[in-house]
């Protein structure tokens, strides 16, 4: 056992784009995004579950596309857009996902919830036709305890038939 | 009883028992409109936008971060602890051990009174001088900020001697194996045996006669939010604040105030968000009180949130049996006995305040349960291994004893070459046996399994599923249909901790108020930690009063808001709380309506209450909106007759008392693939039928019977707490520990039975656990049935590939 270290952390300023306000912080190097956004940006809507990215619930948006916040640096963010659950239910993008998941009851204790709606975002906008097969498959990087998935499932699918029906209707 | 006579259900003034029958259920308030609704939960908006209040989204003044230095070991006295480098770190408020927090913690011993025998050894907040499982709480580092307190846990020198260790079940009682307290003189924490009589007899007369050897490996609830808690005492005003992801606050209360010696008045438990429980959250864990007594000691908010390393190791485990079944039948299909010998490994300390026998006392009291053989004989040892602390999860007993009875049913099923639904159907308890007592002498109110399988074999199209499978087994595709009948138990009176000397409340309070606005609040002491128990609190407010769902409100999880209870345990939630409702609701509507006809100067029997209204009960005509009542009855009491006093908050109790559980009962079905040269199993499709008495809410009752039955799935294909030979947790993350993902669970279909208890006015049974009670059971037939021509067969849980393909020969 050597003596404790005694100089702090090093830390950086990070500028980046945060539920679309532009923010500037001093971080530490070695900080988490989830660790910033709950800590440092007051955002408690990304959970932490593992901090091993495996679960899932710590999923946020960085340039639009998703990412464990526990496997990412907040210096990572500098420069870039982040987006949480938080920001994303203001701006009303996963309003109809929400309200799906409110109708079929997919979400039991709500941990996971945040996580799963951004990871189920990203798939209706790259997937508008994927199956009930591979929207499970999907999701699988999201670990729900509670629901046994299947609501979950339904839910999205709610909605990639109701884009799907509304994209037809536009055509015609 | 003060509710209108209208009110009552139509089954309580029937004389004749109900039948269980599927015809439409009455409903249980004449003009109920909520009531058996599959209506949206009311408050999931905020969950479902991230604005939920989960522990770890608290954040006091002056808040201080707890983190645990624990065991790395099974068994080791700790010879040093040096603390000052870890003092010196930055933002370090205090280094404590084990002795530090006795001086203000006491030691519990977790035993209970009507488990004969049961023995534990004191248990303090962290380790004094000696750790039992590698995961427990030796030394603790406060500091402002977590990350502070985890860098300066680095430079904690704990030295310590490794002590041998027992951590193999089966041989904890042998006389070389070291006894962890050797003031206990063994291993042995519980023991009980049962036996009818006649046993011997029945199996020396019996046609057939099958063993099988089952084990169930060690689990764990992993909820999602890890355990939590912020303490914030108070040295001013002496109170207690514990803000708590639990499930049953009022015991909490009690806990604290006892092993601190503060006056329970001064005690108060929060629990908002609960990010998951499943019965991980519903003990006293001994970080718990370090936590507290760091509060005390520092007199400031302290939070300890257990990272997903410190859950795996300090979390409750359970379900590690080794089963030795017999079964007995006749050559025409009649269950003569069934005979267990269970041994169960727990810690090395029984858990507070439920202790560690329950589960295994269950597993007896529960074997054989759906079926009507009269002998019965079990062997139960509960031994204490240097492992995690192992208690009451999600099912508690059920699973095992299920799988285990339903495991021996089917090998009857296949030696008789018989149908194992047509075997089932046979030897179930009638229908119109009721009341009755199994053969373990357990009190059964009214089930419904004659009706529960005829349902499922419509469900799932039995014989349509026979033929495919046959079909496909001629192409070399092995597919297998399993089944599992059960009983669960539910709405728990005080025989489960009450009588045992556990002060764990055995009934609920729900205090119902009308606002001035005509709003009304329901304070009640179930809380909810995602069911949807305040969504179906609030249905049954609504018909109860005679108001719109959205105009109620409910308020749960604080010891100081409402009234007093147990909580969220035993599938209680529903059945207990929710009459404790409906009596509040059914109270606050009369004193509305005495109110109503003062003011309008009419009899108040010529008035009833529908949608916030009074109104006339013959026309329907409204006549006064509650919010013009509230304003006359809060703001002009001068205008109401002297010597008259509005009582517009009401609180009733409710106790189940007449009998010790109300039983459920329902069959699963699970259809399976299993692929002979990978051991890959493929779960193609899960059905359950279930009675669980009124179903309050349709929707929510579905979603809890498929989250339950996918955790027992985990429980039977996955999940395992591996331990090396030196009692060492080997796969203590989630990369490692699996759990079930979307992508391998099938599709889950439910039906209902509906045989209302009785025992309330309600009629509702619990429904959280029944699917993880059967759905181990259902898929492990199924892959045997699968497995059976290869002439193979597995009965060791979880059932991976590699066990499956050491059956079929395939891997030594």
């Amino acid at each position: 056992m050597h003596e404790p270290m005694t100089d702090l952390p090093q830390t950086q300023t990070i500028r980046f784009t945060l539920n679309g306000q532009s923010i500037e912080r001093e971080v530490q190097a070695r900080t988490h995004l989830v660790d910033f956004l709950r800590d440092g940006a007051e955002l408690k809507g990304s959970h932490l579950g593992c901090e091993h990215g495996v679960c899932g619930a710590c999923t946020v948006q960085l340039d639009g596309q998703i990412v464990r916040g526990c496997l990412v640096l907040a210096v990572q963010a500098d420069g870039r857009s982040v987006n949480t659950v938080e920001g994303l239910s203001d701006s009303g993008a996963l309003a109809q996902l929400q309200a799906a998941f409110i109708r079929r009851n997919a979400l039991q204790c709500g941990f996971c919830t945040s996580g799963m709606l951004l990871a189920a975002h990203e798939l209706i906008e790259q997937r508008p036709n994927a199956t009930r097969e591979e929207v499970r498959e999907w999701i699988s990087g999201n670990y729900c305890r509670c629901t046994g998935y299947q609501a979950i499932v339904d839910a999205i699918c709610d909605v990639l038939a109701e884009r799907k029906t509304a994209a037809q209707g536009a055509k015609a | 009883m003060n509710a209108p006579e209208s009110y009552f259900l139509r089954h309580v003034e029937a004389e004749a028992r109900p039948t269980p029958v599927a015809a439409p259920l009455a409903a249980p308030l004449q003009d109920a409109s909520h009531i058996g609704q599959a209506i949206p939960r009311p408050n999931i908006e905020r969950l479902a936008q991230g604005r939920g209040q989960y522990v770890d989204d608290l954040e006091l003044p002056r808040m201080a971060h707890v983190v645990f230095w624990r065991s790395p070991v099974a068994h080791c006295h700790i010879t040093s602890i040096e603390r000052d480098f870890a003092r010196m770190m930055p933002g370090v408020l205090a280094v404590y051990d084990g002795k530090d927090l006795a001086t203000i913690c006491k030691p519990w011993v977790a035993t209970l009174s009507h488990l004969a025998g049961i023995k534990s050894a004191p248990q303090y907040p962290m380790a004094l001088d000696r750790a039992c499982w590698q995961g427990e709480p030796v030394v603790a580092v406060v500091a402002k900020t977590r990350a502070e307190a985890e860098d300066a846990l680095q430079y904690v020198q704990v030295t310590w001697e490794d002590l041998p260790s027992a951590v193999d079940m089966k041989t904890a009682l042998h006389p070389d194996t070291p006894v962890i307290h050797p003031e206990l003189g063994d291993n042995l924490c519980f023991s009980r045996t049962l036996d009818t009589g006649g046993v011997d007899e029945a199996f020396a007369r019996a046609d057939v006669v099958v063993e099988a050897t089952f084990d169930f490996g060690r689990h764990t609830g992993v909820t999602l939010e890890t355990r939590c808690q912020i303490a914030d005492y108070s040295p001013a005003s002496g109170q207690l604040t514990v803000y708590h992801s639990q499930q049953a606050p009022h015991m909490m209360q009690d806990l604290y105030a006892r092993q601190f010696d503060l006056p329970e008045s001064s005690v108060r438990v929060i629990c908002k968000d609960v990010g998951g429980s499943f019965g991980i959250k519903v003990h006293a864990y001994p970080d718990d009180f370090a936590t507290v007594a760091i509060s005390i000691l520092l007199k400031r908010p302290v939070k300890f949130v257990a990272d997903r390393l410190e859950s795996f190791t300090s979390d409750i485990h359970a379900r590690e049996h080794h089963i030795k079944g017999r079964i007995a039948a006749t050559s025409a299909g009649e269950i003569l006995a069934f005979e267990i010998d269970d041994t169960t490994g727990i810690g090395p300390y029984s858990m507070f305040p439920r202790t560690s026998g329950i589960e295994g006392n269950q597993v007896v009291n529960l074997t054989g349960g759906p079926y009507k053989h009269k002998a019965y004989r079990a062997k139960l040892n509960v031994v204490f291994l240097n492992k995690t602390p192992t208690c009451q999860y999600r099912g508690v007993g059920h699973p095992v004893a299920c799988a285990v009875t339903e495991g021996l049913v089917d090998l009857v099923a296949a030696k008789l070459g018989m149908d194992p639904l047509e075997l089932r159907k046979r030897n179930v308890m009638p229908d119109d046996s009721y009341p009755a007592t199994g053969a373990s002498g357990i009190k059964l109110e009214v089930l419904s399994h004659e009706a529960c399988l005829r349902k499922m074999e419509t469900l799932m199209d039995y014989p349509a599923l026979l033929a495919e499978q046959a079909a496909l087994r001629a192409q070399g595709i092995y597919r297998g249909i399993g089944f599992a009948t059960l009983i669960e138990l539910t709405n728990p009176g005080a025989a489960f901790y009450g009588v045992g000397g556990a002060r764990i409340s055995a009934q609920d309070g729900a205090t119902a108020r009308l606002e001035p606005s005509g709003a009304v609040t329901v304070m009640v002491s179930v809380g909810e930690q995602g069911q949807g128990t305040e969504a179906i609190f609030s249905q049954i407010t609504a018909d109860a009063v005679g108001v719109a769902m959205s105009q109620v409100r409910i308020v749960t999880g604080d010891t100081q808001a409402t009234p007093y209870g147990g909580g969220t345990w035993a599938s209680r939630g529903a059945g207990i709380g929710g009459e404790a409702v409906l009596q509040a609701g059914l109270a606050l509507r009369t004193n509305i309506l005495k109110v109503a006809g003062v003011i309008l100067k009419r009899d108040a029997s010529t008035l009833s209450l529908k949608q916030g209204a009074v109104v006339d009960a013959d026309s329907g005509e409204a006549l006064l909106p509650f919010a013009e009542l509230g304003r006359v009855a809060y703001f002009r009491p001068d205008t109401l007759p002297a010597g008259f006093t509005p009582e517009l908050m009401v609180t009733r109790h409710y106790a189940q008392r007449d009998y010790p559980f109300i039983f459920t009962n329902g069959v699963q079905a699970s259809y399976v693939e299993v692929d002979s040269e990978t051991g890959f199993v493929k779960l193609l499709k899960h059905w359950a039928v279930e009675d669980c008495g009124r179903v309050i809410n349709p929707m929510l009752v579905d979603e809890q019977i498929r989250g339950a039955i996918v955790q027992g799935i985990g429980g039977a294909l996955f999940e395992e707490c591996l331990y090396d030979a030196a009692g060492l947790l080997i796969n203590g993350s989630m990369a490692d520990y699996l759990v079930p993902m979307a992508g391998e669970m099938p599709d889950i279909t439910i039906a209902h039975i509906e045989t209302p208890t009785r025992s309330s006015m309600l009629g509702a049974k619990g429904a959280g656990e029944a699917g993880t009670a059967g759905a181990p059971g259902a898929v492990v037939n199924a892959i045997n049935d699968a497995l059976r021509p290869l002439k193979a067969a597995v009965w060791s849980q979880p059932v991976t590939p590699e066990k499956i393909l050491k059956a079929l020969g395939h891997i030594p």
